[in-house]
């Protein structure tokens, strides 16, 4: 295991590095002077000045790269030009509020796609694998962002029975909290929820067909228990990998939902900062969440390793 | 003469009992009706897109002071916007942003993606894991929100939001090929291909690209779908095509503040999304499941 993990750990460096050489030069797809863009409303000489400084504009490209990288190790990742903060603190202040949206959407997901997936492939080819079957369909085409918006027609508009947007913490008030979390989160995990239902379903489906559950079966155990006990726990191997590539998903899906319901988190951050061309944000919130994903991802693997006994060196 | 016309009824015969790869295929795909439903809605789009100055009941950009978000009526069969313009001939109009952008930008993937991934799978060795950590660098950035940064710093246009797109999508096609040809330049005929003394770039283009094209088909198909909602999605956020020209994403940005008065600004757009999406990925998969040599 812990070979394993050092192996991986070694794997990201590379990765992690064409990461950030990609962010850097993000900045210079901007047109014309880098300095002079970044500065935007600001005119004043001085300031633009400032900001070649800061960038070290002046400075040969690779140059330029090894001093950002530098300042992103040391967990300077420059400064906001509108809100002059830190961009690290502003990641820092609003990471908690996409967590706890993204914590509510996974619970919400993994409840709908690994219910619906053990449904459908236990009673294949029933009314019941075709309802889920077309769930499936329905969650990985419909835009997150229009279900979003025909939710809050529907249950704040026509029904007035959710805020329509807004945050309450957790800590505050968790009734509103939760009032104002569940349309957001269930939009966010309704197209993981599809993507887990069909991982399921086909693992369960390939499960169902091995000798040791017919032989589960002729001992005369209950269904129940051939089923969740036997079926699922071996099922569920597969889908924890193929889960955990539905971060990205995640994370991306949160950018949108958070703007339609006015959710004060991470993707709004990103959001707002490119509108008000505040490039270094937009740097900010890509690495970190690159950088979150990788990780995510690496957790997965040793989940993986650790339910599967088999692959334990 | 009469030795050619029978080696031509030879073949004929031979043609008709082994049927080609490409034909079972067709014949695999017919038999499912969802995949041929969603095939004839994606034409009815594809028509609408191309149509639309000949079938639009009015110019998308018309603005009438005196039909502002008007229920939809004989008159405006999908309503009136916030500034009067009918929502039906911005819906049409709308389409060509939507379907443009999904087959350019797996067009840009396609024509990045699948030559790096072939000299990747096939020359192996450093020029491969170079590309494979680039790749995985591309796969690290969540879609999304990649696609917002390039976006971003590209400046906010439907061209940039397609090239936005295609970037973000390259290293999905770059990842499929390299893996189809891994699995591809092992089998003999590839072996013989070699052994006659073809060379190297014969090999790949005529001996194993043809060989990879089902799975790139499949995933350029569900692609389309993907980059499809990307572009809504960009152009939800003012990020893909500029007002006051139309897209279904952009209509449904307006449509947000008006939800207690005009409703109908929201539906449509979003059902044209929802519909053009799930068309593309049935077909998508009915073309997966025909053309698996595996599945009968």
């Amino acid at each position: 295991m812990l070979t394993f993990v050092g192996r991986r750990l070694l794997q990201l460096i590379p990765t992690l590095f064409f990461v950030s050489v990609l962010i850097f030069s993000l900045q210079h797809l901007l047109p014309g002077d880098p300095a002079l863009v970044m500065a935007g409303e600001e005119r004043d000489p001085a300031a633009i000045e400032q900001i070649r400084q800061h960038y070290h504009l002046d400075r040969p490209l690779p140059v330029q790269y090894v001093y950002w990288v530098k300042g992103a190790l040391s967990g300077d990742l420059g400064e906001s030009m509108r809100l002059k903060e830190p961009v690290l603190s502003l990641i820092a202040k609003k990471l908690p509020v996409t967590i706890t949206l993204a914590s509510i959407a996974i619970v919400i997901a993994l409840t709908i796609g690994i219910g619906a997936g053990i449904v459908s492939a236990v009673k294949k080819d029933s009314l019941w694998d075709y309802a889920a079957n077309i769930f499936a369909l329905w969650g990985i085409s419909t835009p997150n962002f229009w279900l979003g918006i025909m939710l809050i027609f529907l249950f704040s508009v026509k029904l007035g029975w959710l805020p329509a947007s807004g945050y309450v913490p957790l800590t505050e008030d968790w009734r509103a909290s939760l009032a104002t979390m569940i349309m957001p989160a269930f939009v966010l995990g309704n197209a993981i929820a599809a993507v887990l239902m069909r991982h399921t379903r086909s693992a369960m489906l390939h499960v169902l067909e091995s000798d040791y559950i017919r032989t589960a079966r002729a001992k005369g155990l209950l269904e129940r228990s051939v089923i969740f006990k036997h079926a699922l726990r071996n099922a569920l191997t597969p889908v924890i990998t193929l889960g955990a590539l539905e971060f990205g998903t995640l994370l991306s899906g949160a950018v949108l939902t958070e703007q339609i319901f006015a959710v004060p988190g991470f993707g709004k951050l990103i959001v707002d900062a490119v509108f008000n061309r505040d490039y270094a944000v937009v740097q900010g919130v890509v690495l970190v969440t690159a950088t979150a994903y990788m990780a995510l991802n690496l957790l997965a693997d040793m989940a993986y390793i650790m339910v599967n006994p088999r692959l334990r060196g | 003469m009469a030795e050619a016309a029978l080696t031509a009824t030879a073949g004929a015969t031979l043609a008709a009992s082994v049927e080609t790869p490409t034909a079972r295929a067709i014949r695999r795909f017919k038999r499912r009706r969802g995949a041929l439903l969603a095939l004839a809605v994606i034409a009815i789009f594809v028509s609408a897109a191309a149509l639309a100055p000949l079938i639009s009941p009015y110019n998308p950009d018309l603005q009438t002071w005196t039909a502002v978000r008007k229920a939809p009526s004989a008159l405006h069969w999908f309503g009136t916007d916030d500034v009067g313009r009918d929502v039906l001939a911005r819906v049409i109009f709308g389409a060509r942003a939507s379907l443009l952008a999904g087959v350019i930008s797996v067009a840009i993937a396609l024509l990045v993606g699948v030559p790096v991934g072939l000299i990747s799978g096939y020359l192996g060795g450093f020029i491969d894991a170079l590309f494979s950590r680039i790749t995985d660098a591309l796969l690290a950035c969540p879609f999304l929100i990649l696609a917002i940064a390039f976006a971003a710093f590209l400046g906010p246009s439907l061209g940039n939001a397609m090239i936005a797109i295609g970037i973000t999508t390259t290293p999905i096609f770059i990842r499929l090929t390299r893996g189809q040809v891994m699995a591809v330049k092992v089998e003999d005929y590839v072996e013989a291909a070699r052994a006659v003394g073809n060379p190297h770039w014969r090999i790949a283009l005529v001996h194993i690209l043809p060989n990879i094209l089902p799975a790139l088909l499949v995933q350029a198909t569900l692609s389309i779908a993907a980059a499809i909602i990307a572009e809504a999605a960009l152009s939800f956020l003012g990020l893909g095509q500029q007002p006051p020209a139309p897209s279904w994403g952009s209509m449904l940005n307006a449509a947000q503040r008006f939800l207690v008065n005009a409703p109908w600004m929201a539906i449509w757009p979003g059902l044209a999304i929802f519909l053009t999406v799930l068309s593309f990925n049935l077909v998508g998969d009915g073309l997966r499941d025909a053309l698996d040599p595996r599945s009968r």
